[in-house]
């Protein structure tokens, strides 16, 4: 599968290249008061994802793995430490100030997909350039583009629940794309599909890492991860491996 | 700004046509609650105006005063002398009182004979100035007149008769012009009241009692002392600096303090108008309370469907979150949504409301012992305005608290997988 985008903004770095840091963390800390009991789920990470890298974040649940992701991802702030994502200190922002990272600098990825089930695809892609305040007339455009390159050229005015797994995915995916985001960042991306459709979105995934994109990925999957270029492995907190391959 | 009100209203398109069958109900609860609200206070100003209106129609600005007993030293004169205005006082009171609007004198006979043909009934009659029938609203069924100034100068024995004693005398007939005897002497029937509906009343109510010049009862009683003593004043506040001045005159006259209470007994109509006045806005403050709580039930149904709303649709506002939506941008089409729901049913239950007010205009009112008190359901502006600010006030209200909810919503935990 070609995907006919080209970036236009950031990043026209080639693949593997290790440039400037994109996500740069430094003793994240990350505890959960639930009032009774205080969870440590993050015990001291120091991370740092170069430009146009592909990792692979792996680790058995309850590791920390999505709350690392949620500070990644800037949805959640650390109790401790610096975190700095594109050159921006998001250690101390506000909820609105985190939104607007969340919409410039961050696609999200889910495995359960999380399109909005009551509009269509078009109108899913459009909803980040909404946020973003982009012009109606170039958010269709810009929608339909980003979706005739995951290959639904044909789709754009189904509702989620007129397609697939494998095609909701790829109705994310272009959304995630749709604000030319300094990271994509996926949760089990495959976890939901069946193994062709996963197939597909993997090799998708190899593409825009070829377009010089950086991503970075939560999994089990085995496949997925060996494709990466780095796995970072954690385990209670704690990051125990982290190899470039 | 203009970004967010973008953000807000095209989040609010996308999402308004999801609930439909749930919006329809909400809208008709709110509907209801106006139309409730509406009724209700059109219903408290429709009696209102029909109590003014029955209260008129004993006359306005006037006040009746009743010859007592001195109750106080006079002049070297006792206590307990009878106090015993004249007719001819009636005049001299006129030429010296200019603040009063009216002044006139009532002597009445009680179960008095009147007899046409065959017919005998026993009845009131009232003997009273000419002017008497403009201010205490004696006006004649077409065809007929009240007395005039001629008649009282010339004692001419002409009746003015209450329409129910006419009924009485003359059943199906016409009365005007023909011949009633009174106490065996024959009056000519010059007119006949229009029926009123008469909230008070002395002596009885003007329908069953029969009107001729003072002059012409004198001259067949032979009685010259007032029964009754009617004063109009020019305004209402004017009422009490007139009777005041009315007493400083008719004191010395008549030897009695005017500081003394009981030398006339007095039924100031100026001064029961006002606690009618404050009973029936008493009455519409209750039933406006009323309605303002039905209404409330309504808005509690909006904020319960916004709940219902906000948890049904949390991951999709963790996803819009995530995707970078700001907290304002959540709430908007949340306080948007339940404010339209309020404002569209409150149109819809303003429009119910005032077409069941008009086709309630077309009861007949008049002919009926209890509409004729209610009154005809009346809705004003001030109704209006008032039902608008609190259907407002219940949207802003009820979209409030659950799009506060929405935006209290943690992203990080509704996209955490199942």
């Amino acid at each position: 599968m070609s995907l006919g985008l080209t970036k236009t903004k950031t990043n026209g770095v080639p693949a593997a290249s290790n440039g400037s840091s994109i996500i740069h963390m430094d003793a994240i800390r990350k505890v959960y008061d639930t009032g009774k009991v205080k969870v440590e789920a993050l015990k001291g990470i120091d991370l740092a994802i170069g430009n146009g890298e592909f990792v692979a974040i792996v680790g058995p649940s309850g590791s920390g793995k999505s709350t690392l992701m949620n500070l990644i991802g800037c949805l959640d702030t650390p109790t401790d430490g610096r975190y700095e994502l594109a050159g921006e200190h998001v250690s101390d922002l506000t909820r609105d100030q985190l939104a607007d990272i969340r919409n410039r600098r961050v696609g999200f990825i889910f495995q359960n997909f999380n399109l909005l089930p009551h509009i269509s695809a078009s109108e899913n892609v459009e909803m980040p350039m909404l946020f973003g305040g982009l012009p109606v007339r170039e958010r269709r455009e810009r929608a339909r583009t980003l979706l005739e390159a995951v290959g639904l050229g044909d789709r754009t005015e189904h509702k989620p629940t007129e397609l697939s797994g494998g095609q909701m995915q790829r109705v994310a995916i272009a959304r995630a794309l749709a604000m030319e985001p300094a990271i994509l960042l996926a949760d089990e991306p495959t976890g939901n599909l069946d193994s062709s459709s996963g197939g597909d979105i993997m090799t998708l995934f190899n593409d825009l890492w070829n377009q010089g994109r950086t991503l970075v990925i939560i999994t089990h999957d085995q496949a997925l991860a060996t494709r990466a270029s780095r796995i970072v492995e954690i385990h209670d907190g704690r990051i125990t491996r982290d190899e470039r391959q | 700004m203009r970004h967010s009100a973008t953000v807000i209203l095209t989040l609010f398109a996308s999402s308004a046509q999801i609930q439909r069958k749930r919006a329809y109900l909400t809208i008709a609860a709110i509907a209801w609650g106006t139309v409730a609200i509406l009724l209700l206070l059109a219903f408290g100003e429709g009696l209102k105006l029909q109590l003014d209106k029955n209260r008129r129609a004993m006359g306005e600005n006037i006040a009746i005063l009743w010859p007592g007993e001195t109750s106080k030293n006079y002049k070297g004169l006792s206590i307990g002398r009878p106090v015993r205005p004249t007719i001819d006082d009636v005049q001299w009171l006129r030429d010296r009182l200019p603040e009063a609007a009216a002044v006139i004198g009532e002597i009445t006979s009680w179960r008095t004979q009147l007899t046409y043909g065959r017919k005998t009934i026993n009845g009131r009659v009232t003997g009273t100035n000419w002017e008497y029938g403009e201010i205490r609203k004696h006006y004649p069924v077409a065809g007929g007149r009240f007395f005039g100034p001629v008649d009282e100068r010339e004692k001419r024995r002409v009746v003015f008769l209450g329409d129910e004693m006419a009924t009485d005398l003359f059943a199906e007939e016409d009365p005007v012009g023909k011949t009633i005897l009174i106490n065996n002497l024959p009056y000519t029937v010059i007119g006949v009241m229009q029926k009123k509906i008469q909230m008070g009343a002395y002596g009885g109510p003007d329908k069953n009692h029969a009107v001729i010049p003072i002059t012409t009862f004198r001259a067949q009683w032979g009685r010259d002392r007032l029964w009754v003593l009617l004063i109009q004043s020019k305004t209402p506040e004017a009422m009490k600096p007139t009777l005041s001045a009315l007493h400083e005159l008719l004191g010395p006259k008549l030897g009695y303090d005017p500081t003394d209470e009981q030398a006339f007994g007095i039924w100031d109509t100026v001064k029961s108008s006002e606690i009618t006045r404050n009973i029936t806005f008493g009455i519409q403050l209750f039933l406006g309370i009323i309605g303002a709580l039905t209404l409330l039930i309504g808005g509690v149904g909006v904020a319960n469907i916004m709940y219902a709303v906000v948890k049904e649709r949390t991951r999709e506002i963790g996803v819009k979150m995530a995707l970078g939506a700001r907290a304002n941008w959540i709430v908007g089409p949340f306080l948007l949504e339940g404010l339209i729901y309020t404002l569209v049913g409150g149109f819809l239950g303003i429009v119910i409301a005032t077409l069941l007010v008009t086709a309630a205009s077309f009861l007949p009112v008049e002919s009926n012992q209890v509409l004729g008190f209610l009154g005809k359901p009346t809705l004003s502006w001030q109704i209006g305005v008032a039902t608008s600010a609190i259907l407002g006030l219940i949207g802003i209200v009820a979209g409030y608290f659950p799009a506060r909810r929405a935006a209290a919503i943690d992203p990080a935990a509704t996209l955490r997988y199942e």
